[in-house]
């Protein structure tokens, strides 16, 4: 079992390619970032990014943030043919069933759209992806204050493992000074 | 390396290498027997761990597939990942988080001091605090529990400062940086601890004992241990006397090989040794070996969890420093008062980005969520662990259809909550946010237990044969060469966390095996 998989419902689904932090360099333009996916085209692309924003909207994130998700999906669609098709018919399904394209809806009616497909496999496999690329990503840590490996720096014993200071401090019978 | 050849039937035979089987295997060595080894994982070192949760997950978790059923929400959460235990040499004495507690005298008579639960499969051990002292004793020197041995406390770090001011606003009295095998001065040629804050993720400077690199090289050291990693234990064979004499196994090309043994002791974690049993069974032993009570596999139990997380509105970093960085012991006493039997313990606990996204809400979405996450700098967490109800029905069985790549049927893992498990979770929810309140909170997060690190109970330790499989050394009722090394000797789950009281019993049972063995009755 992978890591992803346990987070999917249900289902174990074989992913053979691992995710986590792309390769592929990340530029600002629509069209370039859309021209280097492997699976998906760009209206697929373009609704994905809205997808994944909407799934865990952080407002300190950039889209560049939420493109490499997509970019891990379309990769893992490069290559196991039944995550691409989830994709394709996810994309093709949440279109159809509404008014209007994904994209052009409001922040309200893609939120109420998603709600409707939680449950689906397409939602499961996009939000289980999503769980691991977007919170794995080191520039989102950093974004979001969390400072990953402390190894390198010799763990936080010197680096602010007890900094608080908008508490009293605990007795030294409760908390001995270190070593 | 010491090698011992397939067909020399003088070895003692141990499966898994985590701090049952890792302990017991040192000890036995200690004291001049041959032991083989058998870990199902890989070897690894504090070299190559990372301070990456996933990278680490899948480095040494267990992750063949497993089902569950039953009301508990793992069952919903993460259908096939019912246990986060590992698969190393170590076993989960790698993921670990240290705290060392001893389990206390009326928890060792479950079912006179709580009298009648109904549902619930209770039973005294066959064994008392006072017969186990002596090895707790033993136990906590070998581990270097802090606050023992003059072993001083460890540190509080930020996560701990916010619980102990909240718990004491709150009432309590007894909240210290607990009792942990982690290394508060350099000790045992390892050295202090870091504060790294990835001990679920294997300690990279060494400080958390581990039998990796305690018990282990101590026992490669006396030339009488033989360690084979990568090989996955499929059967335990026995003679027509009904007497077990070797084990068979699947080495890391996946060839079979059978393992002679005069003794075996298993020691793979409550749901692969209880598989491991039943997947054993002979036209001697139909329903699996050792299983003459039918109890094998039966009272699964993993203790009540749940986690209390709370945001602030200044700065915390739960990441920075040990994981279990400090307890709240004044609920774990007995009180009936309460509404409901046995006790528990709050312990901080923190996760870091990637894992608290997967675990605070599972399945969870939208813009509530990510505002939650986007406080992470400003977290607290807390572990709840308490006693839970034995249940006949909670149970590990084997998969009617679904087979491992060796052919052999997966673990099932069934678990209904007790109504006194949630009576216990709820008040215990409860009193947690009451912490949290204390000192400001501007959010609380109950969150649901995650997959179970503690899993005990079905392989129980019983007075009386009919109750249970084992014996108060560990040694089945019905094969006298066969021992059970772990937790799932557990009669009843108490309510501190296992592995203390896992390595006591393993130090006790190696003199067992040795006095047994000279008066030649094994």
């Amino acid at each position: 079992m992978k890591r992803r998989e346990f987070l999917q419902k249900g289902v174990i689904v074989v992913a053979g390619a691992a995710v986590a932090v792309s390769g592929v360099a990340v530029v600002g333009n629509a069209a370039e970032w859309t021209a280097g996916l492997k699976t998906l085209n760009p209206h697929e692309g373009q609704t994905l990014l809205k997808i994944t924003r909407q799934i865990f909207p952080h407002d300190r994130l950039d889209d560049s943030d939420y493109i490499k998700v997509v970019q891990d999906l379309d990769a893992e669609g490069a290559t196991v043919p039944a995550t691409a098709k989830v994709l394709h018919d996810g994309v093709a399904n949440l279109d159809r069933s509404t008014s209007s394209k994904f994209v052009t809806m409001s922040d309200d009616d893609q939120i109420a759209a998603l709600k409707n497909i939680e449950d689906s496999q397409f939602f499961q496999k996009v939000h289980s992806t999503e769980l691991v690329s977007l919170y794995n990503n080191h520039e989102v840590w950093k974004k979001l204050g969390y400072q990953g490996a402390s190894y390198p720096i010799g763990g936080y014993l010197h680096h602010g493992f007890n900094d608080l200071n908008w508490l009293p401090e605990p007795p030294a019978s409760a908390s001995p000074k270190p070593a | 390396m010491t090698r011992f050849d397939f067909n020399d039937a003088s070895v003692v035979v141990i499966i898994g290498s985590g701090a049952g089987g890792g302990t017991l295997a040192n000890e036995l060595c200690q004291k001049g027997f041959k032991v083989v080894l058998l870990e199902a994982g890989k070897r690894q070192s504090p070299a190559t761990f990372r301070n990456d949760e996933w990278f680490a997950f899948n480095q040494l978790a267990w992750l063949d597939k497993r089902t569950t059923s039953g009301n508990w929400q793992i069952a919903k959460d993460f259908p096939n990942l019912p246990a986060w235990t590992c698969k190393t040499v170590g076993g989960t004495t790698v993921h670990w988080a240290g705290a060392s507690l001893r389990f206390q005298e009326h928890e060792f008579k479950a079912k006179t001091t709580y009298s009648n639960v109904t549902g619930a499969n209770l039973l005294d051990w066959p064994l008392t605090l006072a017969e186990l002292e002596p090895f707790y004793a033993k136990a906590e020197f070998k581990m270097g529990v802090t606050r023992t041995n003059d072993i001083p406390g460890l540190p509080g770090n930020n996560n701990f400062k916010v619980m102990y001011n909240g718990a004491t606003r709150a009432g309590y009295k007894t909240v210290h940086t607990g009792r942990m095998a982690i290394n508060s001065r350099p000790r045992d040629d390892r050295s202090s601890c870091w504060q790294l804050g990835f001990c679920f993720q294997g300690c990279k400077s060494g400080a958390k004992w581990s039998t990796l690199y305690t018990e282990i090289p101590k026992a490669e050291a006396t030339g009488k241990l033989d360690l084979r990693p990568q090989s996955r234990a499929l059967q335990i064979q026995h003679d027509k006397q009904g007497k077990a004499t070797g084990v068979l196994y699947a080495d890391k090309e996946g060839k079979h090989v059978l393992q002679k043994a005069r003794i075996v002791c298993v020691a793979g974690n409550s749901i692969e040794s209880a598989r491991l049993l039943l997947n054993s069974s002979s036209s001697t032993f139909p329903q699996g070996l050792a299983n003459s009570s039918g109890q094998v596999g039966k009272n699964y139990m993993r203790h009540t969890t749940g986690s209390v997380y709370a945001t602030f509105a200044k700065p915390v970093y739960m990441n920075r420093g040990t994981v279990m960085a400090g307890i709240v012991a004044d609920e774990s006493e007995l009180n009936l008062k309460r509404g409901f039997a046995g006790g528990f313990e709050f312990e901080t606990i923190s996760l870091g980005l990637p894992f608290a996204a997967a675990f605070l809400k599972p399945g969870a979405w939208g813009r509530d969520y990510a505002r939650l996450l986007d406080q992470y700098p400003n977290m607290a967490g807390m572990w709840i662990v308490g006693e839970d109800m034995p249940q006949e029905t909670n149970a590990v069985t084997l998969h009617p259809t679904e087979k491992d790549e060796w052919g052999l049927p997966i673990p099932n893992v069934h678990y209904d909550d007790h109504p006194n498990d949630l009576a216990m979770r709820n008040y215990a929810y409860k009193r947690g946010a009451d912490i949290y309140n204390a000192v400001g909170a501007t959010q609380i997060v109950a969150v649901p237990p995650y997959p179970s690190t503690h899993n005990m109970g079905t392989c129980r330790m019983s007075e009386n044969p009919r109750d249970g499989v084992c014996n108060k050394w560990g040694q089945t009722h019905d094969i006298k060469n066969l021992f059970i090394s772990d937790g799932s000797q557990f009669t009843t789950s108490a309510g501190e966390n296992p592995t203390l009281t896992i390595v006591t019993l393993a130090i006790r049972q190696a003199d067992h095996i040795a006095n047994e063995s000279s008066k030649k009755n094994l």
